[in-house]
């Protein structure tokens, strides 16, 4: 998959949970939950939405790897199949 | 308690040979303030069996689409209106023809009749052109449809243009849904504040050992499996409750009413805007994860409109959870009948003296807000106690 499509997919998933965010709206180098306004409810559905769309499943140990977009980005570059 | 339940009428057939009990189907009240529903669609036709909790129509409130549960079970007999359709609580809907306690060969008998029974008063009309004709009153019997049956489509209706069709959409739509959730939670608040004497009792919990709990049970587990404090916190609430039931029921009439069962409300704010409250059933029956099964259910369901009628009306305590990025302390209003409502606060770092040394700790404050005709503050005192201690052995929950 490429970079674009994987940033594709990943908009996807903060959408469904937060569908009025667009990507010029955030900062990709902040805290995703900070930025997009996400309970830690919303954060485990944003989770078992990317595991949907990409089959990468993130765990509580990948969080600090994850909290941003950009991070989270590079995490499933590395990590999609 | 069954508030959905009309009145209860015999119907003897011409024959006299069957006599069978027939059920009112209502608009039901979500609450003090609610005056009206919208009936937007219904899931059930006449001669559909239906049992006791199925979801049998789509309603639109003052909280949200909710779907709406039938309380008996049955076969439908009878449908009285059409959506898209105002009506006041307490309006006739449908019936239901009970089978509880019927022969179910004359019930099989009986379900032929119903069928052929059935009657459409309304001419056949999609929803969309139910919904325009409703806010622009037109009136559908004048109406040719072009649709299957005669069903009249959108392209029947006088004069639809494009602007029409989409002032009844999203936008327009959900504001003013905001404006009457606001409008519902002022009413129920002000109610709350006018007649119940508030108290309020706070405790610092310390949750370093459920904390550890959840770092363990959550490290490998995928996102749908992992556990949020808050499946504790709720399981921990049921446990306290079930040794200090006076916190859980309802105030009406001038007394204390007990709830048998231990049901609890939970603040959900929406992104666009104020807040629903389903409640979760029998917390004290269920398991940790069979409970953050229903967070997320309820939490989902909350959010994209298909809570159920009965989870806005059963709930026999609340909680609000105020999260990670909340504030320290949450005093909050009680929702009535209910007697009491826990605020958990946000989980923050605290120095303390543990055996004459200096340890960290983390801490949450709950709030506990109660109604002191019912509690006193021994009792709360024992109450956010007991909750304390179910919450250091987070693995016995």
């Amino acid at each position: 998959m490429k970079n674009h499509e994987i940033k594709a997919l990943l908009l996807k998933a903060i959408q469904e949970i937060a569908p009025e965010i667009e990507l010029e709206d955030i900062d990709l180098e902040e805290d995703l939950r900070d930025e997009c306004d996400l309970d830690s409810m919303d954060f485990l559905n944003y989770l078992i939405e990317i595991k949907k769309l990409t089959g990468v499943k993130i765990t509580e140990r990948d969080y600090p790897n994850v909290n941003t977009f950009k991070k989270m980005l590079a995490h499933l570059e590395q990590n999609i199949a | 308690m069954d508030r959905e339940s009309g009145h209860k009428g015999l119907q003897v057939k011409p024959e006299g040979l069957v006599t069978e009990i027939v059920e009112d189907i209502v608009m039901p009240s979500l609450g003090a303030d609610m005056t009206e529903g919208i009936l937007v669609e219904w899931l059930v036709k006449c001669g559909d069996p239906v049992k006791r909790g199925d979801i049998i129509a789509v309603i639109e409130t003052q909280k949200g689409a909710i779907d709406m549960e039938v309380y008996h079970t049955g076969v439908i007999s009878e449908i009285l209106h059409q959506p898209i359709v105002t009506l006041p609580v307490g309006t006739v809907m449908a019936r239901v023809k009970l089978t509880e306690h019927s022969d179910r060969s004359k019930v099989t008998q009986l379900d032929s009749v119903a069928v052929t029974q059935v009657e459409t008063r309304t001419p056949l009309a999609s929803p969309v052109v139910r919904k325009v004709a409703m806010e622009q009153k037109l009136d559908l019997t004048a109406v040719r449809g072009s649709g299957p049956q005669g069903a009249i489509l959108l392209r029947d209706l006088p004069e639809t243009t494009e602007e029409m069709r989409a002032s009844t959409q999203a936008s327009k739509q959900s504001s003013g849904a905001t404006k009457k959730m606001r409008g519902a939670i002022a009413s129920a608040m002000t109610k709350s504040k006018n007649e119940i004497p508030h108290f309020y009792q706070s405790l610092d919990i310390e949750l370093g050992n459920a904390q550890e709990w959840l770092k363990k049970t959550n490290e490998y587990r995928s996102p749908d499996q992992h556990i949020l404090l808050l499946a504790l916190l709720l399981k921990a609430a049921a446990k306290a409750l079930t040794k200090y039931p006076d916190l859980n029921g309802f105030y009406e009439n001038n007394q204390f009413v007990h709830a048998e069962e231990i049901h609890i409300g939970n603040v959900i704010s929406l992104r666009q805007g104020g807040l629903v409250v389903p409640a979760i059933h029998h917390v004290d029956k269920l398991s940790v994860d069979e409970t953050m099964q229903a967070i997320r259910d309820i939490s989902a369901r909350g959010r994209n409109g298909h809570l159920r009628s009965s989870e806005l009306t059963d709930a026999t305590i609340t909680i609000t959870n105020m999260g990670e990025r909340g504030t320290d302390t949450v005093f909050a209003v009680i929702y009535p009948p209910q007697v009491a409502i826990i605020g958990f606060g946000k989980i923050r770092e605290k120095l303390q003296l543990v055996e004459g040394d200096l340890v960290n700790c983390d801490v949450m404050s709950v709030c506990l807000s109660a109604d002191h005709r019912v509690i006193d503050g021994m009792l709360g005192a024992k109450f956010l106690n007991a909750l304390s201690k179910q919450l250091q052995k987070p693995e016995l929950l």
